[in-house]
């Protein structure tokens, strides 16, 4: 038996999926943060059923890539629990009632019942149930509160026919409904209110939008260096002695070529070994691990909190410019993270078009956290000022790359149109849950390619095919970014892993220049393979190519500018 | 008088009489919280033609110009 959540957006379907199943899914205070359905299994009485969480919908008439997953989940569901926000009850009882005329079994669980008693107001559960004749449960997806409730109640759920009403008979029901169970307590105003003002007006908002971007920068940069050098660094000394020993004792040949790699100045090298033992645990563990950790930390609480649908309206202008609207700041947040869930989560844009140029210019010019890491590594030590370089080019490549998408593809780009979500004040264990899941998602997945783009650069080393290679590209890449042919290697590699990549510039003995014309090219030409399977499966084959020749072209030309001007 | 969201100033308040496009859009504005009959609060808007914030049911709700020009209020 399926069983499907659905509600409105951010009433917290995601958390009660969590409670339900046990299973990881990223919740946040935004409306959209499931793009996609989650499947899990839970036991009742011994009966195992499916159970499904659905994105966010207002009704099952879609308005977006996101709601049509949502109505599709619904038409196969045997049973739907209906997650209602019970501080907004008039609102998502409209969705209640469609999903009643559906003609299936609907549970009804009203979330966020404590934030509606501590707001002042009452529902009468038992009336609300009598009225729409299924059950209604209280709870508080968070603690946990009601969740066994809901499951025991779940057979008491009937299929009844009836009656199709249209919208309006739809909302006067709803006025009438809410009369009899509802009653609201006059509320004052909270120091809430006035931050949520204060953070969307744009006088005080802007300062408050830099600083917040200010101190999570800063945050990221300073947890991420201090991982780095109190823990991964000294660890990674120790280590080193203990793998030098194993080297040692391998002695020289093909072995010691694929797990230490080559030494350097008869030392190993964790940049610049590659082996699998040394540069192959040292990239994700020593250099990225410690971003990674410390970006989603960052990115948990000013998801959790709420603030980010602040940002993007302060922000919708600018990106309405650019083809989008500011809904598109949480897939560039998301992106700058990995690029996958960014792309994902353009499908809360509205139309094609939007979700195009989303999804392209995350490809382009946002470089992942892993990414991100390497170029600070590798650049950090010639100051800040070509990182800077780096990144003001990537951010002129998304604002312009944007400004000409929007001008010259056909279609229309809707404007935004967003609830914004009650700060909260974020839950310390949620926070690291969430922090935890991602942290572990990217060494699953980013493990394995980095051992076989390891494995195989190592090879490739080992022989002589990189002369080929070198010789092969050494007349497109010496005119045009200014580099050596062996650069075409780490460029090639960028399809596996481009934190990976970025570590293969370092034995080639560039200038500083020259790396941050590298790092560039290597964060625009093309997305690595994890990011290019969801571009096609989002954006189909005809776009896809599309996308690739924008990405391709765009590093041609920055390229050859940026040599010229650095080089 | 009937003004639209844009007209309304920052800080004052209107009932919303008329969903002016198409059904679609209508519904839409609808199920988000904005319908006939509900007192809105114009919160702020951006400068540069960037979206207007309302205050419905306690409830804040970002809205292009566009948008907010096809809803209007009597003040």
């Amino acid at each position: 038996m399926k069983i499907v959540l659905m509600g409105n957006p951010n009433v917290g379907k995601s958390v009660i999926f969590s409670r339900l199943t046990g299973a990881d899914v990223i919740a946040a205070n935004y409306p959209g943060t499931t793009v996609d359905f989650t499947k899990g299994k839970m036991k009742i009485e011994g009966k195992t059923f499916e159970i499904i969480d659905a994105p966010g919908t207002y009704s099952l008439m879609p308005s977006n890539k996101a709601e049509e997953i949502a109505k599709k989940l619904f038409d196969e569901a045997d049973l739907v629990i209906n997650v209602v926000d019970a501080t907004n009850l008039e609102r998502n009882l409209f969705l209640t009632l469609e999903l009643l005329e559906g003609n299936k079994p609907v549970v009804i669980a009203i979330n966020l019942w404590d934030e509606a008693r501590h707001e002042g107001i009452e529902i009468d559960l038992k009336k609300l149930e009598k009225i729409l004749d299924t059950p209604v449960i209280a709870t508080v997806a968070l603690t946990g509160e009601g969740i066994k409730e809901l499951t025991e109640r779940i057979k008491d759920a009937k299929a009844k026919e009836r009656k199709k009403t249209s919208d309006d008979e739809k909302w006067m029901e709803i006025g009438r409904i809410v009369k009899i169970v509802q009653k609201v307590r006059h509320r004052h105003h909270t120091l809430k209110d006035k931050l949520s003002e204060a953070s969307i007006k744009p006088v005080t908002g802007l300062p408050i939008a830099i600083f917040v971007l200010l101190i999570s920068f800063l945050s990221v940069r300073f947890i991420g260096e201090g991982l780095i050098n109190y823990i991964f660094d000294p660890v990674f000394e120790i280590y080193k002695i203990f793998i030098m020993k194993i080297g040692n004792f391998l002695g020289e040949g093909f072995i010691h070529d694929v797990f230490i790699g080559k030494l350097i100045d008869g030392e190993i090298d964790f940049m610049q070994s590659l082996g699998l033992l040394t540069t192959g645990l040292y990239v994700p563990f020593g250099v990225v691990l410690p971003y990674i950790f410390s970006f989603y930390l960052m990115l948990a609480i000013l998801e959790d909190t709420g603030y980010l649908p602040r940002l993007s309206t302060l922000l919708d202008n600018i990106f309405h410019r650019l083809g989008m609207h500011g809904s598109g700041i949480i897939s560039v947040f998301l992106g700058l993270g990995c690029n996958v869930p960014g792309v994902l989560s353009s499908r809360i844009l509205d139309t094609k078009r939007q979700r195009f140029i989303a999804a392209t210019l995350i490809g382009i010019a946002i470089p992942c956290m892993a990414q991100t890491a390497m170029i600070f590594a590798i650049l950090g030590k010639y100051g800040i000022k070509y990182i800077l370089i780096v990144y003001s080019t990537l951010a002129i490549i998304f604002i312009s790359g944007g400004l000409l998408l929007n001008k010259f593809l056909k279609g229309e780009s809707p404007e935004i149109f967003l609830e914004i979500p009650p700060y909260r004040l974020p839950n310390i264990s949620s926070i690291f849950k969430k922090t935890w899941m991602r942290v572990r998602w990217f060494l699953a997945d980013a493990l394995p390619w980095l051992f076989a783009g390891v494995f195989i650069t190592g090879i490739l080393y080992s022989s002589d095919i990189i002369s080929k290679i070198a010789n092969i590209f050494s007349p497109l890449m010496q005119p045009i970014f200014g580099l050596p042919g062996e650069a075409a290697i780490p460029l090639l590699m960028g399809f596996i892993r481009k934190d990976l990549a970025a570590g293969l510039l370092l034995p080639l003995g560039l200038s500083a220049p020259q790396l941050a014309v590298a790092v560039t090219i290597l964060a625009i030409y093309f997305p690595c393979v994890a990011t290019f399977a969801v571009l096609l499966k989002e954006l189909g084959w005809r776009d896809m190519i599309k996308s690739a020749a924008i990405m391709l072209f765009t590093a041609l030309f920055v390229g050859f500018i940026m040599k010229t001007i650095l080089i | 008088m009937e003004i639209s969201l844009i007209d309304l100033e920052p800080g004052k308040k209107g009932k919303i009489i008329r969903i002016d496009g198409g059904f679609g859009f209508q519904r839409r504005a609808r199920n988000i919280g904005l319908r006939e009959g509900k007192i809105v609060k114009k919160i702020t808007s951006q400068p540069f033609c960037g979206p207007i914030v309302v205050e419905v049911d306690e409830r804040e709700i970002s809205i292009g110009r566009g948008i907010a020009m096809k809803i209007m209020v009597e003040v």
